[in-house]
């Protein structure tokens, strides 16, 4: 096959992708929403009207429908980033819709892994609807068509800096989700019980502890993509750490999580104040991503916008 | 009364260090290093874009003067920036050493003494009858456990390396700030533009600028020399964007000695040393030959033009003060040569395929020995008047009334960046060694365990402690008890 029908090829797998997962997003939804019932209508009236109950044995199959969607999704997005990559001779990494693509296969995959070790089934809304609006995003205002590397790229720390950058920022993402549930849930919590669709999802403490371990399991690989890419910028750009917009930013994410676990594990914050420091930290890296890329200027500007 | 006042000086500053060096004085330091880089990224910096920061001044002189006040041009070599750093240093270091010579007086000792009441630790079981304490130091010390036994009781515990992961990451992130030091003390950093067919020599009047750390002599360069053979640029011809640069240079250490042929590419320095030779930019010198009115050569050569845009349309000036009145002219160069009706002339592809020349002639002072520092690659016409307005082609020619100018061709140019940094591969080091110590810290778990012989006699009790709430102590100690069970039935 030749370079055009392989990028063809790529973008078809992206937007079958793009389906699969909308199907996983409707399961899930239905999962959630058509479990709620009606104690009245199914007992019989003796109490009030309010007593909405919870049963998720309704909605199994739907459940089990989104997920071996999202498992049929990252298969197709994984196929698209490879197609993509073969398309330019190449890894899948020389422009901003490149990063995307690959960073959304990141995030699902690094659902799917905490799937199988957690139950963590509930998550799959949320990041069916995270992966939508990146690959949307991606390939309606990102995309450019597949082209060979401009020389500064043209190096093997590329598969290694990028691939720890983005497979690591997608356990970031995946940790702000779990911060982000964890803050909604106890704030209803702190206003009384939660909520009938809410009841089934994992217990604060349980949370907590999920953001906690994603974060010391990726803090490692963040460091090493950081010092690869000073290996990197040793050499093609004579200088190893020169304060570049997308460095500097790194570094504040760095930062920003070092704070985090030493805030846990050595001030032994919990809850609350760690689930905000997990999102602001989480946010410097979405920050450096979006804004940096786009409009910030500096030795890292291959967005290709 | 002073003896007073030299305790409370001396408790002051012992407070003061205790203060400084306490782990949230230092988490608190990270945080404000990491919140000071960020108007960095923010504010066009004068180390990396003194182009944008000039920008900046003329659009709004009076906030620019004021932020220049606060080195807000200049943010990671400001001293507000160094103090944090510096600070950091001095706290990292009075909050890991004593740990550390802690934790090696550590090595080989006995975990500490089993606590009175085991009831309320985590994992509480109690094992009725059958196990020993043999048993149980069997299996804690098959499980790699440092073991104290006592005489009713086992206390032991494992996951050291936890510690000793945490302190060499530490330690190496110290490595790294003084491998940085070294680097910006000692080293030096240079560039030089250089013109295809020439030679550079590594002394310091080569460069066009060149800077030294503060420990470091100018005599402390590599003595070599490269003289430019060739220089390929290759450019995507759908998208204009570059795909390869090849430059090609005959190399002689030391300068003089036979020369050998080195390539260097964007990302493969040519290395003497600690000294590296990267190829940086690139772009166009016009050739060109001046004659006066009597027809005699008063210039030939080429000139280097700086490129404006991504197709390489490069602008210049060339300059004569040997001519009487002296004569300049403001060049602009167009590679591959297109013209509209907003433009003018401009380039559309990178590569040197049609190129013309556009010339301004100019007449008077060239204004070059008021003293002031004047760029090579801008004409000041304040001295001076127009004599016409000409384009070339290769091999034309303008005869501008004084005398006339050729273009005959062009040549490229190369901007090599030679940097010396004896830090570097200290730096590296130490960043190995943090992610090895961090991996370590982060995968290790630390946990005790603890077997007691109940007051009854008759039982065993077993209990642990996980360190940060790390999981899996419960499934260890279940696994003790099988154990004590599976030998008890047998026994």
């Amino acid at each position: 096959m030749t370079s055009t029908t392989y990028a063809y090829l790529s973008n078809n797998l992206i937007y079958s992708a793009m389906a699969v997962y909308t199907i996983a997003f409707f399961a899930h939804a239905i999962e959630v929403s058509f479990s709620v019932h009606n104690v009245e209508v199914a007992a019989g009236a003796d109490t009030d009207n309010s007593a909405t109950k919870f049963d998720f044995s309704r909605t199994q199959r739907s459940g089990r429908i989104g997920t071996a969607m999202m498992t049929l999704g990252f298969l197709l997005l994984f196929a698209g980033v490879i197609a993509r990559g073969l398309s330019a001779h190449r890894v899948p990494w020389g422009n901003m819709y490149e990063f995307s693509i690959t960073g959304a296969l990141a995030f699902s995959g690094a659902y799917l892994y905490a799937l199988a070790k957690y139950k963590l089934r509930w998550l799959g809304l949320p990041v069916a609807i995270a992966v939508l609006l990146t690959l949307g995003t991606a390939i309606t205002v990102l995309y450019r068509p597949s082209a060979p590397l401009v020389p500064a790229l043209k190096s093997t720390w590329l598969a290694i800096h990028v691939s720890a950058a983005i497979a690591s920022g997608g356990v970031f993402l995946l940790a702000n989700c779990v911060a982000a549930t964890y803050l909604i849930l106890d704030r209803m919590e702190s206003k009384g019980a939660r909520k009938v669709w809410a009841q089934r999802l994992p217990s604060l403490e349980t949370l907590d502890q999920l953001a906690y371990r994603l974060v010391a399991f990726v803090f490692p690989l963040w460091t090493f993509a950081v010092i690869a890419g000073a290996i990197w910028a040793e050499s093609a750009w004579g200088r190893y750490w020169s304060w570049d917009p997308k460095e500097t930013w790194a570094f504040i994410t760095w930062v920003a999580y070092a704070a985090y676990l030493h805030a846990r594990v050595t001030i032994g914050w919990r809850g609350r104040r760690a689930a905000w420091l997990c999102l602001f930290a989480g946010s410097t890296f979405l920050f450096n991503y979006v804004w940096v890329n786009i409009w910030g200027s500096g030795l890292h500007t291959y967005s290709g916008l | 009364m002073s003896e007073i006042r030299e305790l409370e000086a001396a408790g002051l500053l012992r407070w003061m260090w205790r203060q400084l060096t306490s782990m949230r004085t230092a988490l608190l330091l990270l945080l404000l290093l990491g919140l000071a880089s960020i108007p960095g990224s923010i504010f066009p910096q004068r180390s990396q874009n003194p182009m944008k920061v000039q920008q900046y001044f003329s659009a709004n002189p009076t906030l620019a003067h004021w932020m220049d006040k606060f080195q807000l041009f200049s943010v990671y070599g400001s001293p507000w920036f160094a103090a944090i750093y510096i600070l950091l240093f001095i706290s990292l270091i009075g909050c890991v050493l004593p740990r550390t010579f802690d934790h090696l007086k550590k090595i080989g000792a006995k975990p500490p003494l089993t606590p009175k009441f085991l009831e309320k630790m985590e994992a509480f079981t109690v094992v009725e009858g059958v196990g020993s304490l043999d048993t149980a130091e069997k299996w804690l010390k098959r499980h790699r456990f440092r073991v104290r036994r006592e005489s009713t009781s086992i206390s032991a515990e494992k996951g050291y390396s936890r510690e000793t992961g945490n302190l060499l990451f530490h330690l190496s992130l110290i490595l790294i700030l003084l491998a940085v030091a070294v680097g910006g003390l000692l080293g030096s950093r240079g560039e030089a533009i250089v013109n295809v067919g020439e030679r550079f020599v590594n002394t310091p009047t080569s460069y066009d600028n060149l800077s030294f750390g503060k420990f470091q002599k100018e005599g402390s360069l590599v003595p070599f020399a490269l003289t430019i053979k060739n220089f390929k640029a290759t450019y995507n011809i759908t998208t204009n964007a570059p795909s390869d640069y090849v430059l090609t240079v005959a190399a002689e250490n030391p300068a003089g000695s036979t020369a050998n042929t080195q390539v260097i590419r964007v990302n493969k320095p040519l290395t003497y040393g600690s000294t590296k030779i990267y190829l940086q930019a690139n772009g166009y010198s016009p050739v060109v030959t001046v004659k006066d009115k009597t027809g005699k050569i008063t210039f030939q050569g080429p000139v280097v033009f700086l490129p404006q845009d991504a197709n390489l349309t490069s602008t210049g000036a060339i300059k004569l003060p040997d001519m009487n009145p002296q004569i300049g002219f403001v060049g602009s160069f167009v590679p591959t040569y297109d013209r509209s009706a907003t433009r003018g002339a401009f380039s559309v592809f990178p590569e040197a395929l049609d190129p013309r020349l556009l010339l301004s002639a100019w007449q008077g002072n060239l204004g070059l020995d008021s003293g002031n520092p004047q760029s090579v690659y801008r004409l000041d016409t304040s001295k001076m008047t127009k004599l016409g307005l000409k384009q070339l082609a290769v091999g034309q020619s303008y005869d501008f009334g004084e005398g006339s100018i050729t273009f005959d061709g062009w040549k490229s140019w190369v901007n090599l960046q030679i940097v010396d940094d004896p830090g570097k591969m200290y730096a590296l080091l130490g960043a190995i060694l943090a992610v090895l110590g961090l991996m370590v810290s982060l995968f290790t778990r630390q946990r005790r365990i603890w077997v007691k012989i109940d007051p009854t006699g008759k039982a065993l009790q077993v209990a642990g402690l996980a360190k940060n709430g790390t999981p899996g102590l419960d499934e260890e100690v279940a696994q003790l008890v099988a154990a004590l069970l599976n030998t008890g039935s047998e026994g």
